[in-house]
């Protein structure tokens, strides 16, 4: 049983999920205050013959008050999401030396496209996996997603990545994975009845395997 | 057309005369008095209440136990379940029918339809809606909508599987979707209640703007009647936008017109776009009468004046405000521009403020209170502590980099439920309960009351709170089985849970049910003013008459004069009750033309 998110996996994993945990402390403080002020509330001042409420209109000093610190917290909040969402989704800021791949989209399935041994994209070497996705570690990667027919979206938990493809746009989102292994790429925009089994396998090689894998294909290797 | 309110002052024998004795159909069926027409909402909308409420436990068993044949599935199609077991078309439609039924037949007319109708002129002292034809109306086009929709579920195909969003171009395309005759129902039905909603707001500004009693100044309108009003105008402008829409989307459909389909020159994110232009302010359409109502409630229940009344008013107003400018969040992951999600992300952000004010608002209402803990009251206090639950997890999602791995998964689904049903459905019960006496002239049971509230609100948190870890897990929404992804394997227990705390919430709703019937004829009779409270639906008998009052009536203070030193030994002083310190308010001059 998992009680947080899933485990990092990309570089974009620390900031997001150190942002999760600072609105997490902001909302679980104001929860607790609202909470115990309202037990306390009921159970202090509940109705006992005798007793007559408190008769008053309201506080000026205290609207103020609760007006101007979520409107500060909010703002500051804002202000340094902002700086974290340019850094992910912006398109300037694909690093020079990501290495793009094709992800192409539909109704139920994700191809991908390699660029091949002259790491280049739309050359005669380029090949196309369906339902695989293999990059290498600590290396930026930047994926050209489109889509066939509908809308769908390209989601990684562990990356801590999601953008959809949508068919008319042609939409550019980079990652940096940090950790080897196995993963899964799933679909998170409802896209027909076989959304839920819309999902390949990603992979997360050292450089090496990844060479090893792309000569493999190149040479007609099995998917 | 005439103002009910001025046309009818002095006329006592005369209102007499014109209330005789109508036939049932023109009493109960064809009727233009707006409590009837409010009545009618509740029941319609209660009913549909009901449906969603058997969707949703189909989703739930799927979604616990995928692969195992539904109880009860053998009476439906083969192409719904296949040997009693959910298919993934099914599965789709469910959510989507789900949602539809909800947000469009439930949850906004129970909110809109029945108390828009039913307090705004109880609560201003007007003799019935500025319109009253046009709001019976309103009502019978309402119940048609709903019909269509109903049909979707018997014509080839069936209903809709693009989820209640509709998003282009899976709803646009009937050989990507699958769906033909019930996507057009669904766009012919969705423009048949927006008319009925725009003719229902039209009516609830008009009325509360010239229909007002003498004295009802606008700062001395009860919050509920505030929040009614500033709905109705979030209606009669946002409904527009969906009808045109879902016109559009019929086009695509039927005319092969490509308004949302790039592979002819159309434009996927138009309808995006277009739809949450609509369905922003549609999710403060419901909440904000939910706020208003359980002002009402919670002002009563601490026998305490509402704290802080203005900031109140205007909290109102800037929710409503904002809802027009956070649209774009619904599509941070969409591929839209980066920087427009920025801006997006604080009007976002922003929201929090007035919400947070409304909050502790209550929260100041009830300090230093001597509160009765009646059934309106408690649902009320159940609406303060989950809405706060549903405003908080929505900043999570504001935040744009943590929306990422938060943005279509379950997570959402436990915001907008916290929302919905934590914050809306709460504030219902409240509702229904509160203003049962003024409807039936009968008290609903305070022990099967008090019992259905407690067993509904641990029951509740057991099915929805849940739903936000197996969101963080990564559970996208909407997917037919979880277990085929190995992430979410190890998390499936927790859905076998809700499932379990989603059948026992189900269960628990029948206690209302009975309740609600049960009281229609064996109910405790109710005196005239059951909850010692201000309002001036109070000074009419249970039920009240058609045409409300026989004499306009005079209004002489603000809404929530509880406890005031001039009341004496009561602890709350009406709006209606004239001291020999008040003077009668001058009435406001008839309109040029009488």
């Amino acid at each position: 049983m998992r009680w947080w998110l899933p485990d990092a996996g990309s570089t974009f994993a620390g900031p997001i999920d150190g942002l999760f945990l600072a609105i997490l402390i902001i909302t679980g403080i104001a929860l607790v205050l609202v909470e115990v002020g309202l037990v306390t509330f009921v159970i202090r001042y509940r109705g006992r013959p005798g007793r007559k409420a408190f008769y008053t209109h309201g506080s000026t000093r205290a609207e103020v008050i609760w007006t101007a610190i979520p409107a500060v917290t909010m703002v500051a909040l804002g202000l340094i999401s902002n700086h974290y969402w340019v850094l992910i989704k912006d398109k300037k800021s694909v690093p020079a030396n990501a290495y793009h791949l094709g992800v192409h989209a539909k109704q139920f399935e994700w191809q991908v496209t390699y660029p091949g041994a002259d790491e280049k994209l739309g050359t005669t070497d380029d090949f196309t996996v369906r339902n695989q996705l293999h990059v290498i570690v600590n290396q930026p990667f930047a994926v050209e997603l489109t889509s066939e027919d509908v809308i769908h979206s390209f989601f990684v938990p562990e990356w801590r990545l999601k953008q959809d493809a949508v068919p008319g746009m042609h939409i550019t989102a980079w990652f940096e994975a940090t950790k080897t292994g196995e993963f899964e790429l799933g679909c998170a925009e409802l896209c027909g009845m076989g959304h839920y089994k819309m999902r390949a396998r990603v992979f997360v090689h050292t450089p090496d395997e990844y060479k090893a894998w792309v000569a493999q294909q190149a040479a007609g290797g099995t998917e | 057309m005439t103002s009910v309110a001025h046309a009818r002052p002095e006329g006592g024998a005369h209102g007499a005369a014109h209330h005789a004795p109508m036939s049932f159909w023109r009493k109960y069926i064809f009727s233009t008095d707006h409590k009837i027409i409010g009545i009618q909402f509740l029941f319609v909308s209660l009913f549909f209440l009901l449906v969603g409420g058997l969707l949703a436990m189909q989703i739930r068993w799927q979604l616990g136990f995928p692969g195992k044949p539904l109880p009860g599935g053998g009476i439906l199609p083969e192409s719904m379940v296949s040997g009693g077991v959910i298919l993934p078309e099914y599965y789709v439609q469910l959510v989507s029918m789900h949602g539809t039924f909800m947000v469009f037949f439930a949850i906004m007319p129970l909110l809109v339809g029945v108390y828009a109708n039913f307090l705004i002129p109880l609560k201003i002292g007007a003799h019935d809606m500025a319109f009253p034809r046009i709001n019976m109306a309103s009502f019978w086009l309402a119940l048609l909508a709903g019909l269509i929709m109903t049909a979707s579920f018997f014509v080839p195909n069936g209903p809709i599987r693009s989820g209640w969003t509709n998003y282009a171009p899976l709803a646009a395309r009937p050989d990507l979707s699958g769906v033909t005759v019930g996507q057009m129902l669904w766009c012919i039905s969705i423009v048949v209640l927006g008319l009925s909603s725009v003719m229902g707001s039209l009516n609830y500004i008009t009325t509360v703007i010239n229909h007002r009693a003498p004295g009802m100044t606008w700062f001395r309108m009860p919050l509920s009647v505030w929040a009614l009003f500033i709905t109705a105008i979030l209606g009669v402008l946002a409904l527009p936008v969906l009808q045109g829409a879902a016109i559009m989307l019929l086009f695509d459909n039927i005319l092969g017109t490509h308004f949302f389909d790039p592979a002819a020159g159309g434009q996927a994110l138009l309808w995006q776009h277009l739809f949450w232009f609509f369905g922003h302010p549609e999710v403060y359409i419901l909440i904000l009468p939910a706020m208003g109502m359980v002002s009402d409630i919670i002002a009563n229940g601490s026998r305490k004046p509402i704290f802080g009344y203005h900031s109140m008013v205007f909290a109102i107003i800037g929710i409503a405000f904002l809802g027009w400018i956070v649209w774009g969040h619904h599509m941070f992951m969409s591929g839209m521009n980066p920087t427009l999600g920025s801006t997006f992300m604080v009007s976002t952000l922003l929201i929090a403020v007035p919400s947070a004010i409304k909050v502790f608002n209550w929260l100041g209402t009830m300090w230093r209170g001597n509160l009765r803990f009646h059934v309106p009251m408690l649902n009320a206090i159940g609406f303060v502590s989950m809405f706060t639950i549903g405003g908080l997890s929505g900043i999570f999602m504001a935040a744009t980099p943590v929306d990422i791995p938060l943005h279509d998964t379950q997570f959402i689904v436990a915001h907008i439920h916290y929302v919905l049903f934590g914050g809306s459905l709460f504030a219902l019960f409240a509702a229904i309960t509160y203003w049962y006496p003024k409807m039936f002239g009968r008290v609903m049971n305070e022990g099967i009351g008090k019992l259905h509230f407690f067993l509904t609100f641990i029951f509740y948190n057991m099915t929805f709170f849940p739903m936000h870890i197996i969101g963080m897990g990564g559970q996208m929404r909407r997917i037919y089985d979880p277990t085929i992804y190995d992430f979410l394997k190890p998390q499936q227990p927790l859905n076998v849970f809700i499932s379990y705390s989603a059948f026992a919430l189900f269960a628990v709703q029948i206690l209302f049910a009975f309740n609600f019937l049960w009281s229609l004829k064996f109910g405790k009779k109710a005196p005239q003013n059951p909850w010692d409270d201000n309002g001036m639906e109070w000074s009419l008998p249970n039920p009240a008459p058609h045409g409300n009052w026989e004499r306009t009536p005079n209004v002489y203070r603000g809404p929530y004069e509880f406890s005031a030193p001039e009341a004496g030994d009561k602890d709350f002083l009406p709006q209606f009750l004239k001291l020999p310190t008040d003077r009668d308010p001058v009435p406001a001059p008839l309109p040029a033309g009488h």
